[in-house]
């Protein structure tokens, strides 16, 4: 071989050894930073059971929003219209955050009840995210959302 | 009858876009001086155009036409009349109208300041934008028409948004826009060069080719210097607005303006290797389709509403096939013509492994592989649920850790770059006149992890940084100064504006997440809340009437040592029209501190739940990206730039 193309050689190993590591590093952040989006009947059916730490999508079911007075804990039952699965939060929940309104929430199960660390409201009166409205096109007829409850809900 | 006008105004900027793109372009192609004539005048027409379209647009919300859909949807009678304005733009149609005079802004800009090109390259470059133009103009006419009418007109708007209803507002789009579109000069240059062919053929004048690319370089600067402000001020709006103290959420968003950021960063320095070696030259064209085919992605992806997003306002996907397509035809166009027209690599002057290109192009390479890393994290929820993996998002943790991984070394090398010269460097010399600096900057952050109350890693990772690339970038201007004769170009002092930028916006946003402190509670009036050796008193709520809105105007005291230092005044807002509630941050800035307090909810008997936090440096994080913005700025304003012959 001759100077030139060792070198080549040795560059070509270089670039494929660092593609290679940069893969495997972006894989495992993808990995673990990945949170799946269930509604309340798949999670009460067990298909969220594989992924500790989740997304939950639905609709906040009405009249299930309560606060301790003077506590900061917050309980709600979200609903996608075959299933309920009660809700706990800690913290100041978001602006749109409403009963009868679409919601997710990131967090995990404990028993029977969802603890939540995050918790998403929809982000104005016509929007509504795509990927709660492409899960529970039942939910939503039955909630009575109204027909220009966003376009992303009309592509179903 | 206006918006009729506005209608038609758009109609004729189509046909005039069609013209500017379609015989310049044959023109140059056949050497038809008379068909390359047209490029500059239909520039000039389409510019009254389309801003015609947009004064008419605005006209129509300072006098509150509710016959006007887009109007209706997006204004109220009580809307301040500062945000009639501003509300031309709070919405999709709007928001594309302005994409498109800022288009029409930079043709006309480019035609006009051009004169030392020849005819045939401003024809084509000129031919490309108007291709451009025609995609925007067609989408605004066929899909999103800013004027359809409403019949029979309403009797009350809808309202803008109320997120939307701030001054950050007003300047965020267009700033950000004025880069997106900004890419579009690179890019055109690029294409105009592959028609050319001037950079791949045998025996053609290198020369010729770098004082052309001498002459898109201050473009780049200003439109990198405008996205730099855009995504500042968006970040400091959502860091007010929004009302969680964040400043970056690595929302899809907010990653569709940074990719072409990334990829445009990457851009400026090879442009300048490109323009004064004359390395890296097909690099350099790739690296400017790459840039705009990212900002008109940024486009898409905010305005398709594929993306589940803080910013998605009343997205439409109808609208996204459209995009996409316009994207395929760009993307997928510029592509094939690289490919069957890409500059030999064999042509470029060689370099040492120790060597300005050298650190140039580990730049390029850490930039795009950041640019890459962000474009996958962004996609990855699209492309699983296309394949049916399942709906999933990815976590910021993601974005955070691998930009960290990324940067880091990219940060290490900055001060090396101005040191080092090029084509050959003996390593020793730079590492000669930083080594002393590289001590410094560990003392610091030694000192700063052992002293830091909290987040020790990351506050000695930001110090250290900061010190390192603050003080190396120091030692090139001393250096240059040092030297009795030698010249400080504005070249070189936008440079170094540019990296004491980032030396700052290392403090602001390292120090912020390392040593910010926040607690949310609940607090009945007289209560207080201890944080960070500050006592923040809640004084209760009160009822007040804001022009579209009912505020609960909260007070709360901040006090030190039993000494009132400030009075602050956190509100929740309910608009009138659609019954939003928005939080509204009560903030006081300081150099070294930031003071944040914000209200959630009523919780009975006069109590609320509150967030409070203190936020160490926090301003730094936007200061560093002003410094950077202007050094921008300052390198275009570069007198070689203009000049017609090479210097030496």
């Amino acid at each position: 071989m001759n100077p030139t193309r060792k070198r080549r050689l040795w560059l070509v190993l270089a670039l494929v050894a660092a593609a290679a590591i940069a893969t495997a590093l972006v894989a495992l952040a993808l990995q673990r930073n990945v949170a799946y989006l269930y509604t309340p009947s798949e999670v009460l059916r067990g298909e969220a059971g594989a992924h500790a730490r989740f997304r939950l999508g639905g609709m906040v079911a009405a009249d299930s929003f309560r606060r301790a007075p003077g506590s900061m804990e917050a309980h709600f039952v979200v609903d996608d219209g075959d299933a309920r699965l009660p809700v706990v939060y800690t913290g100041i929940l978001p602006d749109l955050f409403r009963e009868k309104q679409a919601v997710i929430a990131t967090g995990r199960m404990r028993g029977d009840t969802f603890v939540a660390e995050q918790v998403l409201a929809k982000h104005d009166e016509t929007y509504m995210p795509k990927e709660v409205a492409d899960k529970m096109g039942e939910a939503h007829r039955k909630h009575d959302v109204p027909a220009s409850a966003g376009a992303p809900a009309e592509m179903q | 009858m206006l918006p009729e006008l506005g209608q038609v105004a758009l109609l004729l900027a189509l046909l005039v876009a069609t013209l500017q793109a379609l015989l310049p372009l044959a023109g140059a192609q056949r050497g038809i001086a008379s068909w390359m004539a047209v490029a500059r005048p239909a520039a000039y027409a389409q510019l009254l155009l389309v801003a015609a379209a947009f004064a008419i647009l605005t006209h129509a919300f300072v006098v509150q036409d509710f016959s006007v859909q887009y109007v209706a949807e997006n204004s109220n009678s009580l809307l301040p009349w500062y945000y009639r304005y501003t509300a031309v733009w709070g919405a999709h149609e709007g928001s594309l109208l302005l994409w498109a005079l800022i288009l029409a802004l930079w043709t006309a800009a480019v035609a006009r300041f051009s004169r030392r090109l020849p005819d045939a390259v401003i024809a084509r470059v000129l031919g490309v934008m108007g291709l451009v133009a025609i995609g925007f103009l067609a989408f605004l006419i066929f899909t999103s028409n800013p004027f359809t009418r409403l019949l029979p007109a309403a009797a009350e708007g809808r309202d803008l948004n109320p997120l939307l209803q701030d001054p950050g507002m007003i300047i965020h789009p267009p700033m950000l826009y004025l880069g997106y579109v900004g890419f579009c000069v690179p890019f055109a240059f690029a294409i105009a060069a592959l028609l050319d062919g001037g950079a791949t053929r045998q025996g053609h004048d290198d020369r010729q080719w770098r004082d052309w690319l001498r002459w898109t370089r201050p473009w780049t600067n200003v439109a990198w210097a405008f996205l730099t402000c855009g995504i500042a001020l968006g970040s400091w709006w959502a860091y007010y607005e929004l009302g969680w103290g964040g400043w970056w959420f690595w929302d899809p968003v907010e990653n569709a303006s940074f990719m072409p950021w990334l990829a445009g960063t990457a851009l400026l320095h090879s442009q300048a290797v490109t323009e004064k070696r004359g390395s890296f030259r097909g690099w350099t064209l790739l690296l400017a389709i790459a840039a705009f085919s990212l900002s008109l992605l940024g486009t898409f992806l905010v305005r398709s509403g594929v993306l589940t997003s803080v910013h998605a306002f009343a997205a439409d996907p109808t609208r996204g096939l459209f995009v996409l397509v316009f994207l395929g035809i760009v993307i997928g166009g510029s592509l094939v013509l690289y490919a069957l027209r890409a500059p030999d690599g064999d042509k470029d002057a060689s370099f040492a492994p120790a060597s300005r290109e050298t650190l140039l192009l580990v730049n390029n390479l850490l930039l795009v592989a950041a640019c890459a890393m962000v474009l996958l994290g962004t996609l990855y929820p699209l492309l699983a649920d296309a394949l049916e993996l399942g709906k999933i998002s990815v976590g910021p943790p993601y974005f955070a850790l691998l930009f960290l991984l990324l940067m880091a070394p990219l940060v290490l090398l900055v001060p090396f770059g101005p040191l080092t010269r090029w084509q050959r460097e003996q390593p020793s010399k730079p590492l000669a006149m930083l080594v002393p600096w590289a001590g410094l900057a560990l003392g610091i952050g030694i000192a700063a992890f052992f002293l830091a109350p909290q987040g020790a890693w990351k506050t000695a990772a930001g110090l250290a940084g900061a010190a390192w690339v603050f003080a190396g970038t120091a030692r090139f201007a001393w250096s240059r100064f040092a030297i009795k004769g030698s010249r400080f170009t504005a070249e070189m002092l936008g440079m170094t504006l540019a990296h004491v930028g980032i030396a700052v916006f290392l403090v602001g946003a390292l120090l912020t997440e390392g040593l910010s402190m926040q607690r949310e509670l609940a607090l009945s009036p007289g209560q207080s809340v201890a944080l960070a050796g500050r006592e923040f008193r809640f004084d209760g709520v009160e009822r007040r009437i804001g022009p579209n809105y009912i505020a609960d105007h909260g007070t709360v005291r901040v006090l030190r040592d039993g000494r009132a230092i400030d009075t602050m005044h956190p509100e929740k807002r309910s608009y009138a029209s659609g019954g939003q509630v928005m939080t509204e941050a009560a903030i006081d800035p300081g150099i070294t501190r930031d003071l944040y307090v914000a209200l959630g909810e009523s919780l009975g008997d006069g109590a609320w739940a509150v967030r409070v936090h203190v936020k160490p440096f926090v301003r730094w994080i936007w200061f560093g990206a002003g410094l950077m913005a202007l050094g921008g700025l300052v390198t275009a304003t570069d007198r070689r730039f203009r000049r017609k012959e090479a210097a030496p």
